[in-house]
């Protein structure tokens, strides 16, 4: 709570400064920026620290390992169960007389629209320019393993959740903590429940809307020319008031109906540039092989590829973090499992298959310099990453990648980051939410202030380049996996009960499809 | 046996002119059962919010509260006035596909609705619910106009 009040007085010292003059700003920014360094540099540091010798960090072995564990424990659910995943998110399993409620479709595009956004266009370019090519197989494969993970949290997240009389829901990992835990006579479970629900609200305020609205900023900036950006966190803070506090559900449903759109449009345009390039896709996937067990050399060889694959798939699909256990809490379903097997699909969809197209653009569009004489990647000055053909990295790389087969194609990527970033702030201000609500208890003032707090953050976000808040809100997102993660230790036997019951019945033919 | 008739209400007057073709042609069957439905528009492949996720089942609650409040359940009343054998239905989903369902479920034997004059985007593409209830109903449908 002492931190949450320092991040408050900080916000409306920011505010009050902006309104005062830049120039003061400033200063007000590198006080903030002192202050917070000074503050959470050993939390950050000890949360994203290598091992010794490497530059591994520990926190990406953590969730990586958990999503091996969790993939072993239930005997490779996310391929046994995929082909009924797909139906279950098709409706085949729903009585029609449960119509009007939460589908299993929604549950999924609401939780993935936590998850896509910059990751997907910014984070794998990064990933490929340091890693090369070979960071795409190790993504891919972290991706695969981390459905396991979203299975086992999000079917706890349905299982555990508490339903109030109102016909409204509350869920996700804190309510799992405290509840799972009881149920199995363990100690601790409130106290890794309220852990959890102070990192989640620091990541909510941070990693998913300061973070979001510095960088939708720096894309309307890079189009419309350098301007405040103050001026763009008060229009995105209104709009997100107006969402949030307001209950304006159009600017909600437009967003929700425009961002799918968007996400289909990037996909779109990926397969369009890997149909027109299809010649290159068989010596694009040989580069990615070759790269995962040699490096081609990129820094670091194949261990460099392997973290930066792992890195990108552990901080982009979110699987092992407890934030879609949030979200998927809110379908009612007579199966707790069946919301676990549907969010199975998400680091599917986010890591295998979106990152995955991103990379092989990035790779066929030849940005990447190659050294013609050993075939392998040739690094920059630096020698920290490869070399690019106009030295482009992150969101740059892949726009430029993108533009050489479509030249229009860095404004419709400019729109998608932006409309991304707002949905991302729209889910994590709900996942932020029920942590608070969790915390202080529900209840409609108590709501408020958490959804004021939220929307001054995000005009924060915008305005300043506030380095160390940002490192510590994303060192919040992975503390929560840190804390989420051993809770699921603990309760991963409950699901596989679940999960051998459900086999046992939906073999039987107890567990049928409906007629549609 | 009773001759069942599914009667598809929406609230409005093409609505009411369905009911009370309906009644006209049950007091001319000797033991007819009017089923009166309402159908809240909905699709499973919708985008929302979380927080609309959350609150869905106490939305759906008061929907189908709502609906049965101002349509069915004083449609029934009425029906039953006239001295008929009446129930009332209120589900959600598709209009088409859920009146066809509802009235296979009660063994309706024919269908009623009113024609729907919305004129829209929707319509040109997609049809309208009754141009669709028409094309896929099993039992026979009458429209009202």
């Amino acid at each position: 709570m002492k931190r949450i009040t320092t991040l408050c007085t900080a916000a409306a010292v920011s505010l009050t400064a902006h309104a005062a003059s830049a120039q003061e700003t400033m200063g007000i920014d590198e006080k903030v920026n002192q202050v917070f360094s000074d503050a959470t540099g050993p939390f950050v540091s000890f949360i994203f620290a290598p091992f010794p010798g490497t530059e591994f960090p520990w926190i990406v072995m953590w969730l990586v390992v958990a999503a091996t564990l969790f993939s072993i424990y239930f005997g490779f659910v996310q391929f046994r169960f995929f082909g009924h995943a797909i139906g279950l998110v098709k409706g085949d399993y729903s009585d029609p007389k449960d119509a009007g409620e939460v589908s299993h479709f929604q549950a999924l595009a609401t939780a993935l629209s936590g998850t896509v956004g910059l990751g997907n266009i910014a984070g794998v370019a990064v990933a490929v320019g340091i890693g090369g090519p070979g960071a795409t197989f190790w993504m891919i494969l972290a991706g695969l393993l981390g459905m396991a993970s979203k299975f086992t949290e999000c079917t706890l997240g349905v299982k555990y959740r508490n339903e109030y009389p109102d016909g409204t829901v509350s869920g996700g990992p804190m309510y799992y903590m405290s509840k799972g835990f009881k149920e199995l006579g363990l100690p601790g479970g409130k106290v890794l429940a309220v852990l959890f629900s102070i990192f989640c609200i620091l990541g909510a305020l941070g990693g998913g809307n300061m973070f979001q609205a510095n960088q939708a900023h720096a894309q309307i900036s890079g189009i419309f020319g350098a301007y405040p950006g103050w001026i763009t966190g008060i229009v995105f803070a209104a709009v997100v008031f107006a969402v949030i506090v307001g209950g304006i559900k159009s600017i909600a449903n437009v967003t929700e109906k425009v961002v799918p759109f968007m996400g289909i449009l990037y996909v779109g345009s990926a397969l369009i540039i890997l149909i027109v390039n299809a010649d290159m896709i068989g010596w694009a996937f040989g580069q990615i092989f070759q790269g995962a067990f040699t490096g081609l050399g990129v820094a670091g060889g194949m261990v460099g590829a392997l973290i930066q694959g792992f890195k990108r798939a552990a901080f982009s699909n979110e699987a092992g973090v407890g934030s879609a256990a949030i979200a998927h809490s809110a379908v009612r379903t007579k199966e707790p499992i069946t919301e676990g097997f549907v969010s199975l699909l998400e680091p599917l969809i986010d890591t295998v298959i979106i990152c995955t197209m991103t990379a092989l653009v990035i790779v066929i569009s030849q940005q990447l310099i190659i050294d013609q004489a050993t075939g392998n990647y040739m690094l920059n000055e630096a020698g920290t990453a490869i070399a690019t053909v106009d030295g482009n990295t992150g969101v740059a790389l892949t726009s430029a990648a993108f533009a050489s087969s479509i030249s229009w194609f860095p404004y419709v990527l400019a729109i998608a980051v932006v409309l991304f970033a707002f949905s991302t702030m729209i889910s994590w201000s709900y996942y932020g939410l029920k942590a608070w609500t969790y915390l202080f208890g529900e209840g409609k003032v108590t709501e408020l202030i958490f959804k004021i707090i939220f929307c001054i953050f995000v005009v924060i976000g915008a305005a300043a380049s506030l380095g160390p808040v940002i490192d510590f809100s994303d060192a919040a997102i992975f503390a929560m996996a840190v804390v989420n993660i051993l809770a699921l230790y603990f309760l991963m036997k409950l699901v596989r009960q679940e999960l051998n019951s459900y086999a046992a019945r939906l073999k039987s033919g107890e567990i049928k499809k409906f007629e549609h | 046996m009773a001759v069942k008739i599914v009667i598809g209400l929406d609230g409005t007057d093409t609505g009411e002119r369905a009911l009370a073709f309906a009644r006209n042609l049950a007091s001319q069957v000797e033991a007819c059962e009017l089923i009166c439905a309402y159908v809240v528009e909905w699709s499973p492949f919708t985008f929302q919010t979380a927080e609309e996720n959350a609150e869905r089942h106490k939305r759906r609650e008061e929907e189908i509260k709502v609906a049965n409040e101002r349509v069915v359940a004083p449609a029934v009343a009425s029906l039953e006035a006239a001295g008929f054998k009446a129930t009332g239905v209120v589900q959600h989903g598709d209009v088409a596909e859920t009146l066809n369902r509802i009235s296979n479920e009660h063994g309706g034997s024919q269908i009623i609705v009113g024609r729907v004059s919305n004129d829209g985007f929707t319509k040109r593409i997609f049809g309208s619910s009754t141009q669709n209830l028409v094309m896929h109903a099993d039992v026979p449908v009458t429209v009202v106009g």
